[in-house]
């Protein structure tokens, strides 16, 4: 065990893979000599070659495309796209064919897309994004958003072993902000169990990604006025934690859900429309959605501030709620 | 560089030259019959309210589907495209499970999952199509590359049309062979027609095949309704390909000789271009070829026509025998499971 940054931790997790099976193997844009945008794939080459660290033309459906294939013959891809942002060129791609090849075909496709995604440091409209959602509404993908760096080395080991196309959401604003301690050895996080990274009794808030650590901070404010707020982080969208997301919300009563993504269609809404089919009659107030508003991803500091939900927006909902 | 014109086909002596012997000259006329056959019995079951949907036929693209998987070897693979049943059928996919699928009942290949020829049967290294062409352009590029990486002498075959060659798949998919010298065969079926699109609406050059000089490799255009030569050309392409040297693009030069699909009486299709591809049929051409050639005989062709009739009637019975698809499943196979990762080509 040691402690280790978000980023460390992929890389770890993905190497460790690729030590493992001689048919894991990564391909994307700059993730060769270079090492990747963000440094995730740094050494990879040097250590396994250039044809199990390929680096791409800049043609996102060949990448994706050509991952498909290739796990099609039985191969292990894991393609990265420089920003999750771009993965809108490969989308006829995953929706077309990687999602419903099995379905229809009987062929299973395990491939995974690691997706440097969010914002918070002026990316601007293009490279801020969290498009997770759009995703998780395409039956046949499933979709990832680690919290910790625990969870990011788990959490893509399993990625790499499920027999589906995964959608990898690596929040690009815990790479290197968030350290924690990991597990040398290998070890899977399951899909679809969430993890309670704050317990609490009076109010949930349920979220994923950099948000847990938002909700986190907002709690511990309200909890100077008595406030016991429990703070559930997903972990998964696709599959997501029913279940441990009703329990919660029987047993507080009042529910926030909260992301980074834009607010109409976000995840958040499925989880509200769940709990108010599910759950209705043990709450003791409307289920609230804090989410980025329905704008583009504004690039100078005051507006994309503006736009990301922050921790004083939360704990302005959460005391909204506590009084309700 | 500018494209060759592939030379069409002289004699016997040249048929045995690139590997072909009267039985497998038999077979290729076979499957040509036969896919052939399948689409008018399917014309008719759709005519008769058996098929839901729509419904896609391949008329005149015979010799170009059957030249080219003959010309592949029994590890090779490939995405074929709508106007392609004669891979199918030269691959070894029963025409029972063609008809079955054709009717949504639960022995096609995709158990009523999709319709029309959208099949594949992976054992026989073919991978379903989707309607978005050329979608699986670049993914039979990824075979290629998993060929690659891994060292094996295997190669994989990308189809599409003249009018789907102008989307960025065609070209991603190309660049990227191209770049990696991988080893993927392209075969744009250039029908002539996109739907009512002319081709000269959908490109601006006279040949497709001259694009492959902008990514790198060799082009070639065949006439589309000779089979032997496109079985030619399809397997020295396949075999450069195997022996690392990269890909080639053929283009085929057909007339699609019926609608889009069999709702489409393709009016738009000036009347005497029908006329003129039609003296170039491309079984009636191998038929005439045969009997000069090979020594087809009177018996020989009745046997091989019966030989297909017969197949088709056995083929539509089981078909019709074969259940409709149960509601209670419509939820299964969203997402694969483990255990189905080590098939035949999984591994």
């Amino acid at each position: 065990m040691a402690e280790k940054t978000y980023l460390q931790a992929i890389s770890d997790g993905l190497r460790q893979e690729m030590r493992l099976d001689q048919r894991v193997f990564v391909l994307g844009e700059d993730v060769g000599v270079y090492g990747g945008a963000f440094k995730v794939t740094d050494g990879f080459q040097a250590e396994f070659g250039p044809w199990r660290v390929l680096d791409m033309p800049l043609s996102e459906t060949a990448i994706v495309a050509g991952a498909t294939g290739a796990a099609l013959m039985g191969m292990r891809p894991v393609a990265e796209m420089q920003f999750a942002d771009f993965v809108s060129c490969a989308w006829d791609h995953l929706v077309t064919v990687a999602a419903k090849q099995h379905y229809r075909a009987g062929t299973p496709i395990p491939i995974v897309l690691r997706l440097p995604s969010g914002g918070g440091f002026s990316g601007g409209p293009f490279h801020s994004q969290n498009p997770e959602s759009l995703f998780a509404h395409i039956p046949g993908l499933k979709v990832v958003c680690p919290a910790t760096p625990e969870d990011a080395k788990g959490l893509l080991v399993t990625a790499i072993e499920d027999a589906n196309p995964v959608l990898f959401f690596e929040h690009k604003h815990l790479y290197r902000r968030i350290k924690g301690e990991v597990p040398d050895e290998r070890y899977s996080t399951p899909f679809g169990k969430a993890r309670i990274h704050r317990e609490g009794d009076d109010i949930v808030v349920v979220t994923w990604g950099a948000m847990v650590y938002t909700a986190a901070e907002a709690a511990g404010i309200v909890a100077q006025d008595g406030i016991s707020v429990e703070v559930m982080d997903l972990r998964t969208l696709i599959p997501w934690d029913r279940e441990a997301v009703l329990e919660s919300a029987r047993r507080t009563s009042k529910v926030l859900v909260l992301h980074e993504d834009t607010r109409t269609g976000g995840f958040g809404a499925e989880i509200a429309a769940t709990i108010a089919e599910e759950a209705f009659e043990y709450l003791d107030g409307p289920v609230k959605r804090i989410a980025a508003p329905d704008t583009p991803v504004p690039f100078s500091p005051p507006l994309e501030q503006a736009y990301l939900p922050q921790i004083d927006d939360v704990v302005a909902g959460l005391r909204e709620l506590a009084a309700y | 560089m500018a494209v060759r014109e592939a030379e069409p086909f002289g004699s016997l002596q040249e048929v045995h030259d690139v590997g072909l012997d009267r039985e497998d000259l038999f077979g290729i006329y076979r499957s040509m019959l036969t896919a052939r056959a399948i689409e008018e019995r399917g014309h008719i079951l759709y005519k008769q309210g058996k098929i839901p949907g729509s419904f896609y036929t391949g008329r005149g693209n015979e010799a170009s589907a059957v030249g080219v998987a003959t010309a592949m070897g029994a590890d090779d693979v490939g995405c074929p495209l709508q106007r392609d049943m004669g891979v199918h059928i030269a691959r070894g996919v029963e025409p029972w499970r063609i008809f079955a699928q054709y009717m949504g009942r639960t022995d096609g290949p995709t158990k009523g999952r999709d319709g029309n020829v959208h099949i594949g049967d992976a054992r026989l290294g073919l991978h379903a199509m989707v309607s978005h062409l050329p979608a699986m352009l670049p993914v039979a590029v990824g075979m290629g590359l998993a060929f690659r990486i891994r060292e094996e002498r295997r190669v994989a075959v990308a189809w599409c049309g003249e009018g789907a060659a102008a989307r960025g798949d065609a070209h991603e998919g190309m660049n990227l062979a191209g770049v990696r010298k991988l080893p993927v065969v392209f075969v744009i079926d250039n029908n002539q027609w996109a739907y009512s699109t002319p081709a000269h609406l959908g490109h601006a050059i006279d040949h497709l095949a001259d694009r492959a000089a902008a990514y790198g490799f060799e082009g070639v255009v065949v006439d589309g309704t000779d089979v032997l030569a496109v079985y030619r050309e399809a397997r020295r392409a396949i075999e450069k390909a195997r022996e690392g040297g990269g890909p080639t693009l053929i283009e085929s030069v057909t007339l699609r000789m019926e609608g889009h699909a069999v709702h489409d009486d393709a009016s738009y299709v000036p009347r005497e271009m029908f006329e003129e591809w039609a003296k170039r049929d491309p079984i009636d051409r191998f038929r005439t070829w045969l009997r000069d050639n090979a020594g087809m005989t009177d018996e020989e062709e009745g046997e091989i026509t019966a030989g297909v009739k017969k197949l088709l009637n056995d083929a539509l019975q089981r078909a019709e025998e074969s259940p409709l698809p149960d509601p209670t499943t419509l939820l299964d196979g969203v997402f694969a499971s483990q255990d189905e990762l080590e098939t035949p080509h999984h591994k």
